[in-house]
């Protein structure tokens, strides 16, 4: 097996993922679509210092892998590549923001070092719920209750194509460079005379193969109203879930929760 | 009853693939569309699918196929593709074959009968809950005529149902064919297929149609076959 097969083996494990049983998995796509979201939400409006206060918001997203049984490990592994790049995102801070904010012993911590720590767990923190909320619902069934939130029909159809599309891609990608390897045995990697060309058979071939899929959904009767994916009831259980959770978001976000058992313990 | 009336189609303008095709396929017919590489097989089925469209008239049961009509005529449709990797899309069989049944309004436990039940017919019942990235590539050819067969569709068309097939599962697919009462166009290079699913073939060479008639006659014409560039049946070549 390539790489490339690989990743796509990663991919339709995101699907087995999904087909697994649990409690969460048991519950309403809608309810934790819209849980997701207040999560994210939450996170994101956290002011840019409040490092210590957004700390416990992790216990979600640990309750949630305990009670799913998707291992964290999965995680991390398929988000190692989006992963750097949010991280990146608060690499510069430190160099603007010098202004010591809090002494730590000998140590002055600048308030840009803060902001930076703070971005990148609010970056791995969303990109743990998402991630959760993919390995838990089938894309079908998100879809599906994205459309019943009457998110537009062109919007939802998208994100599936999109989701089906990385798939032939990389499948496509996977064949491609056998082929290529089969004709330059001992070379390592693609060589760069051959990008240009590699990269344009790519898409046209993916264009192509995502084409016949899209026809081949439309010839058995697709539409937009994903009549096919299977839709649990929302029942009292999604509705605890939905607001038990954002309660517990809320509760989060405006009682520090670090500094109260902080003050709890040094006194 | 499918009716093509002087239908021209090319890709690429200087290319004409179909030149001026007519022909007309009456309701229960099981008819061969054969050809060499390139001939055009493919291209005609997706114009009677509406997914390409050219000069000339099309007609499914009397309503022409065009873009207001689309949805009425693929209900009556099914289509295996060429590619099953393009036609399977569900993360499992299952799933894919209830896709249709399900958006054509069934619920899901006369969807699920009716699962079963081709799968049963064609001995695939241990398939159903495979992923699809997971079965060979023959798997997902019987798979792929599997989700097709649980639509019931007024019309089956089938661009090479038996390529990538073993023996076995080629003639499990040739029984199945000939139990369907539905209207058929098959095309293959398998003509032995041909010979044993359809009464009737048409050869389409050069763009055009350069034979309709009974299986029996042209697939037994050695010299209209070559001149094609063809070969007779397996079954029907005297070994030197
Ligand atoms: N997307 C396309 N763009 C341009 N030309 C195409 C395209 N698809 C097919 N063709 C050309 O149209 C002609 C007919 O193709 P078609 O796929 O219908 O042949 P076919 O009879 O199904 O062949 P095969 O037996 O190989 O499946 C071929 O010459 C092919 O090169
Ligand atoms: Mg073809």
């Amino acid at each position: 097996m390539n790489k490339m097969e690989k990743a796509l083996h990663e991919l339709g494990e995101m699907d087995e993922l999904a087909a697994r049983s649990s409690p969460i998995h048991e519950l309403n796509a809608t309810a934790k679509l819209l849980s997701t979201v207040v999560y994210i939400v939450t996170v994101v409006s956290f002011p840019k210092y409040a490092l210590s206060a957004l700390v416990p918001l992790l216990l979600w997203p640990v309750l949630l892998f305990q009670v799913s049984g998707i291992p964290v490990r999965v995680c991390f592994y398929k988000l190692r590549i989006v992963l750097p790049l949010v991280m990146a995102v608060g690499l510069f801070n430190p160099f603007f923001d010098r202004a010591p904010l809090l002494q730590l012993g000998p140590v002055a911590v600048s308030g840009g070092v803060v902001s930076m720590l703070t971005l990148m767990l609010k970056g791995v923190l969303c990109l743990m719920a998402s991630f959760l909320l993919m390995a838990t619902t089938p894309i079908d069934s998100l879809c599906a209750s994205l459309r019943r939130l009457h998110v537009p029909k062109m919007l939802v159809t998208l994100l599936l194509l999109t989701y089906r599309y990385v798939g032939v891609m990389t499948e496509e990608l996977a064949v491609m460079t056998d082929a290529y390897h089969l004709r330059a045995p001992g070379q390592k990697g693609i060589h760069v005379s051959a990008w240009g060309s590699f990269l344009g058979q790519l898409l046209l071939r993916s264009m192509d193969r995502a084409q016949e899929l899209y026809a081949s959904m439309l010839l058995r009767g697709y539409h937009e109203h994903f009549h096919y994916a299977p839709v649990k009831p929302f029942t009292a259980r999604d509705g605890a879930y939905l607001v038990g959770s954002a309660a517990l978001f809320l509760l989060l976000r405006f009682v520090d929760l670090a500094q109260l058992l902080g003050s709890l313990f040094v006194r | 009853m499918i009716e093509f009336q002087n239908v021209s189609f090319s890709y690429e303008k200087e290319r004409p693939v179909l030149r001026e095709v007519s022909f007309r396929i009456e309701t229960g017919e099981a008819v061969g569309l054969i050809g060499a590489n390139g001939a055009g097989k493919s291209t005609v089925m997706k114009l009677l699918l509406g997914l390409l469209s050219g000069e000339g008239k099309i007609l499914i049961d009397g309503t022409e196929v065009k873009k207001e009509n689309l949805k009425e005529i693929r209900r009556k449709l099914g289509f295996v593709l060429q590619n099953s990797d393009n036609q399977m899309f569900m993360p499992t069989v299952y799933e894919d074959m209830m896709f249709a049944p399900l958006n054509y309004m069934l619920t899901r436990e006369e969807a699920e009968a009716r699962v079963d039940a081709v799968l049963k017919e064609l001995g695939l019942t241990e398939l159903k809950h495979r992923h699809n990235h997971r079965i060979s590539g023959g798997e997902k050819r019987m798979a792929a005529i599997a989700t097709i067969l649980a639509m019931e569709p007024e019309a089956v068309l089938m661009d090479e149902p038996t390529s990538a097939l073993d023996p076995y599962n080629r003639r499990v697919v040739i029984n199945t064919i000939r139990s369907l009462r539905q209207t058929k166009l098959i095309t293959s290079h398998d003509l032995d297929m041909i010979l044993d699913t359809c009464d009737r073939v048409i050869l389409l060479s050069g763009g055009r149609v350069a034979a309709d008639g009974p299986a029996e006659v042209i697939l037994r014409d050695k010299a209209l076959l070559e001149a094609h560039r063809m070969e007779l049946p397996l079954c029907l070549q005297t070994r030197k």
